[in-house]
């Protein structure tokens, strides 16, 4: 008799049920769609989705069921021509209100959707796209940090009365600069110009030491603080390629940090990359200005006169417009950091300028108590369009009031503005990071993949991947008979499996990654070869078939599981090493790993169980 | 059906010095190509711009090339890709650092050659990507390789497997860049993914004769080191070959069916896994036993590893 003990036919059933279930939605193929997001990023209304399918109808664009996606409106299309003309349509209609994207929708049922499961998302290269790599200038981030310490030295030693010579950058034990070196002349008080200090350079390690003429202080930025620095640089780049990005009205746009100091941008769909650039390579700033609260901005909006001296702002965040007064406060290049934080008022945001900004906003503070400060956010871009067949290219500018605050204190190069929410502080803590003097990023890398030619690859691939699949399993079938038909069911039960993974972890399918399912079906044929061999081994010792079957699995368990080991250290090794398709390949070589072992080790030992198992008289197997 | 319906019994240790020679100058060849003819790298190790560009009609070369000239760009390849009203182009990288510009520049170039050339596929790689690109491939390899050796010494008790596995690895990913620095096939990022693999896969076939070698010395203390071996490899030959046949039916599918892509990559896999089945047959074992491999190497103390009887 052959046993296998219940609760591992219980897990083996369990774990490919809910596998089937996972897999389930990549089956169902996708349909043209346009994706349908409010430009002030606010969510799409149940009446906002019946409203733009009545707009649909009236226009006569056929269209399929529309649906809410996190507060998008995802409309699917039975063919791109109707697809297109509704994004015209759209676009025509709601230019100010919508942005469109084309995208594909799953044909996932209602069902399985409201349960979280997705398909795998597909690669640029099978779908079509931009693939973008910038690098960050991050020793100039460490730069300005350090400027903005030397201004700080040389206001705060002048304000204490004390003398001083000279502030320069220096490199301790280090490539890049990485502090300030403070000389002070003979008559200085070192002890006191220390004292004086204290706030100014707090964290940074200070050493002292005595010159010919006079003293110097050398004040060192430590390593964390300068891989702060870098972290922050890089953030703030993030957030503002974000923030572009989601302008772009590009559906699934990833944008995220690669190593120490590069981002990569995936734009799936895009074409134009040229449009793209002009949009990502804006140059941004920031301009605080005083509110003119003489005159009424609704009014001068209505009439289109506005007053001298003042600026009328209709782009803003909260909606109504505003008059603004010409002179500036203080500038995007001028503020060094703005952080979301918890205040006694509740949540706000943290804005710290430099010094020679700060003497400003101490002026104007003073006079303008309780009267109304507002923040711009300005950018510049180039834009490309086709004139007459020529390319010509623009200056665009765009400016957006992001914030409008009474001063309730005085202050000068510090300040909190409060009276926000949690998720609005963050926000404006972002939009004012995104104005501050960027990080110098630029491009190093770019690829782009058309659509067709995306088509033309996972065409490929999957004609590939049945074609290889069915050779495997008519030969396993040929060679193995009864026990190569199991092999063959463990097989497609790997392949879902490793389906599921995919779609769970949200792992990008590429073609290197289809490459490597197909891959691991040739691989997962091992695990089954080895113990069937096996078994055909102890049968031509003459031992009986069902102790056959049992030697078979137990004594090719070391090899299985050695030999998967060491494909899977390669697999690993890849997958941290290794980029964009490299990375895709190792992913699917990691899980396929596991899950062939899952499946031919626990998976065909229970279907074999079940086959032979029960008999008491076995006579012959059907091994071939 | 059976293709080994009897035991085989080949004397693989006994002929050994052949099959070392046979290694030995393939090794030669593919290394002397290697440093002689050296790899057709691709975009992404070199930097520069690859792109595709699909025109309505049949693509003249010699024009799109002298085009390029004229507009400045240096050393322009240009060659039909697939069809003939396909071409791909390749430039060589410049001196700056970034990449902005190339695409507009090259279409704009395009354009007037064809206004309805389509550009599909672009890629443009700095000068500092292809080369850390290249510095990560070699750190992969090392780092791939390292833990390995570590994996079976632990498993296997001895350095003498792990040197054999070693040099029998090295000898497949050697064979694999001597075929392509021969036939000059374009050498990409999917095509050391591809060595990757294989350098798994070999290790698999590899480990899979150790296994057996592990398992023969348990019973088998008396018997001399090479007739152990020698049994163990022709017991595990039937499996060797059936897993090295099926795993080419997928990849002879992926490099017929898989389009110019994965080309490389399924060469690469092709190729590593034939000299894969061949070094774990007749060069791991070999080396082993010249080492001086014995059964006390293997079983200091008679006993298996515990793993061995989980399910």
């Amino acid at each position: 008799m052959l046993e296998y003990a219940r609760w591992k036919y219980v897990l083996v059933v369990v774990v490919l049920l809910l596998g089937l279930l996972f897999a389930l939605p990549n089956f169902f193929g996708e349909d043209a769609a346009l994706q349908v997001a409010r430009k002030d990023h606010e969510a799409i209304t149940p009446d906002g989705l019946q409203s733009l399918e009545a707009f649909l109808n009236q226009r006569g664009v056929h269209h399929g069921k529309s649906y809410l996606d996190a507060g998008r409106l995802i409309v699917r299309f039975a063919n791109v021509p109707d697809q297109l003309a509704a994004r015209d349509a759209v676009n025509e209609q709601y230019a100010g209100t919508y942005i469109t994207a084309l995208s594909f929708a799953p044909r996932t049922p209602a069902l399985l959707r409201a349960l979280g499961l997705r398909p795998m998302p597909l690669g640029l290269d099978l779908r079509g796209g931009l693939y973008l790599l910038y690098q960050v200038d991050v020793n100039s981030a460490v730069k300005q940090a350090l400027d903005g310490y030397a201004q700080d030295v040389r206001r705060t030693l002048a304000a204490a009365n004390i003398p001083l010579k000279d502030v320069s950058e220096v490199s301790i034990d280090s490539k890049n600069p990485n502090g300030v070196r403070i000389v002070l002349p003979p008559e200085a008080d070192v002890g006191a110009a220390r004292t004086a200090l204290a706030t100014t350079l707090q964290g940074l390690s200070l050493t002292t030491e005595s010159l010919a003429s006079g003293s110097a202080l050398t004040a060192v930025l430590t390593n964390a603080q300068i891989r702060e620095r870098q972290d922050y640089a890089i953030q703030q780049n993030i957030t503002t390629l974000r923030n572009r990005v989601n302008e772009l009205g590009v559906s699934e746009p990833i944008v995220q940090r690669q190593g120490l100091d590069r981002i990569n941008v995936q734009l799936p769909g895009v074409q134009n990359s040229a449009e793209v650039k002009d949009i990502l390579g804006r140059v941004a700033t920031l301009e605080f200005r005083l509110e003119d609260m003489q005159n009424n901005a609704v009014e001068a909006a209505q009439t289109g006169r506005v007053p001298l001296g003042s600026k009328l702002y209709n782009h803003t965040r909260f909606g109504r417009p505003v008059l603004l007064k010409r002179e500036i406060i203080a500038t995007g290049d001028q503020l060094t950091n703005a952080t979301s934080g918890q205040s006694q008022e509740g949540p706000s945001v943290n804005v710290r300028l430099d010094a020679r900004a700060g003497e400003n906003m101490l002026k104007t503070t003073r006079q303008n108590l309780n009267k109304r400060m507002a923040v711009v956010l300005i950018e510049k871009r180039r834009e490309t369009s086709e004139v007459n067949g020529q390319k010509v290219s623009r200056e665009v500018t765009d400016e957006q009031v992001i914030n409008d605050a009474t001063i309730r204190g005085i202050f000068s190069n510090n300040f909190q503005i409060t009276g926000l929410g949690t998720a609005e502080a963050r926000e404006l803590a972002l939009l004012l990071r995104s104005g501050s003097l960027a990080t110098g990023i630029y491009e190093i890398e770019e690829r782009a993949v058309g659509p067709s030619l995306g088509r033309e690859n996972i065409g490929k691939g999957v004609t590939a991947l049945i074609v290889g699949m069915a050779g495997v399993f008519l030969f396993m079938a040929f060679y193995y008979r009864a026990f190569g038909l199991v092999a063959d069911l463990v097989l497609l039960a790997n392949v879902v499996l490793l389906t599921a993974l995919l779609s769970m972890m949200r792992a990008s399918l590429s073609l290197p990654g289809i490459a490597g399912i197909i891959l691991t079906v040739g691989m997962a044929v091992d695990a089954n070869v080895l113990i069937y061999e096996r078994i055909r081994e102890e049968l031509r010792k003459g031992v009986s078939p069902q102790a056959a079957i049992r030697a078979g699995f137990d004594k090719a368990f070391s090899a299985i599981f050695d030999s998967n080991i060491t494909t899977l250290i390669a697999g690993v090794v890849l997958w941290v090493l290794g980029s964009g398709p490299i990375r895709g390949f190792a992913v699917v070589l990691t899980f396929g790993i596991a899950t062939s072992m899952f499946t031919s080790l626990m998976g065909s030992r229970a279907l074999l169980t079940l086959m032979y198992g029960g008999r008491r008289k076995l006579g012959q197997l059907a091994i071939g | 059906m059976e293709f080994f319906s009897h035991q085989t019994s080949y004397p693989f240790m006994a002929t050994r010095k052949v099959w070392y020679s046979l290694s030995a100058v393939l090794m030669l060849v593919a290394l002397g190509s290697f440093f002689t003819r050296g790899l057709n790298l691709a975009t992404d190790f070199t930097g520069g711009v690859s792109a595709e560009v699909s025109f309505p009609q049949a693509a003249n070369v010699d024009a799109v090339r002298a085009k390029l000239v004229a507009s400045g760009f240096h050393e322009p390849q240009v060659q039909n890709f697939g069809s003939s009203r396909d071409i791909a182009i390749r430039l060589p990288p410049e001196g700056q650092q970034t990449t902005a510009g190339i695409r507009t520049r090259l279409e704009t170039v395009l354009k007037q050659i064809d206004p309805a050339a389509q550009l599909t596929q672009l890629d443009v790689v700095g000068p500092q990507v292809g080369n850390e690109l290249r510095v990560s491939a070699i750190e992969a390899l090392f780092f791939t390789l390292l833990f390995i050796f570590a994996y079976i010494a632990f498993r296997f008790h001895t350095w003498r497997l792990s040197f054999g596995a070693i040099l029998a690895v090295l000898h497949d990913p050697i064979l694999v860049l001597g075929f392509f620095a021969i036939t000059q096939m374009s050498f990409d990022l999917a095509v050391v993914a591809a060595m990757l693999a294989v350098i798994g896969y070999s290790l698999n076939d590899t480990v899979v004769v150790f296994d057996r070698i592990r398992e023969r010395f348990e019973t088998n203390r008396r018997s001399p080191p090479d007739v152990v071996l020698d049994q163990s490899i022709n017991q595990t030959l039937s499996r060797t070959i059936m897993t090295k046949v099926v795993t080419s039916i997928v990849v002879v599918a992926l490099l017929f069916l898989g389009g110019p892509v994965l080309k490389g990559f399924s060469a690469a896999l092709l190729i590593g896994i034939i000299a894969g089945t061949y070094s774990s047959i007749y060069i791991s074992s070999a080396i082993a036993l010249d080492c001086g491999l014995t059964a006390e190497h293997v079983f200091p103390t008679v006993k298996k590893a515990a793993l061995d009887h989980l399910p």
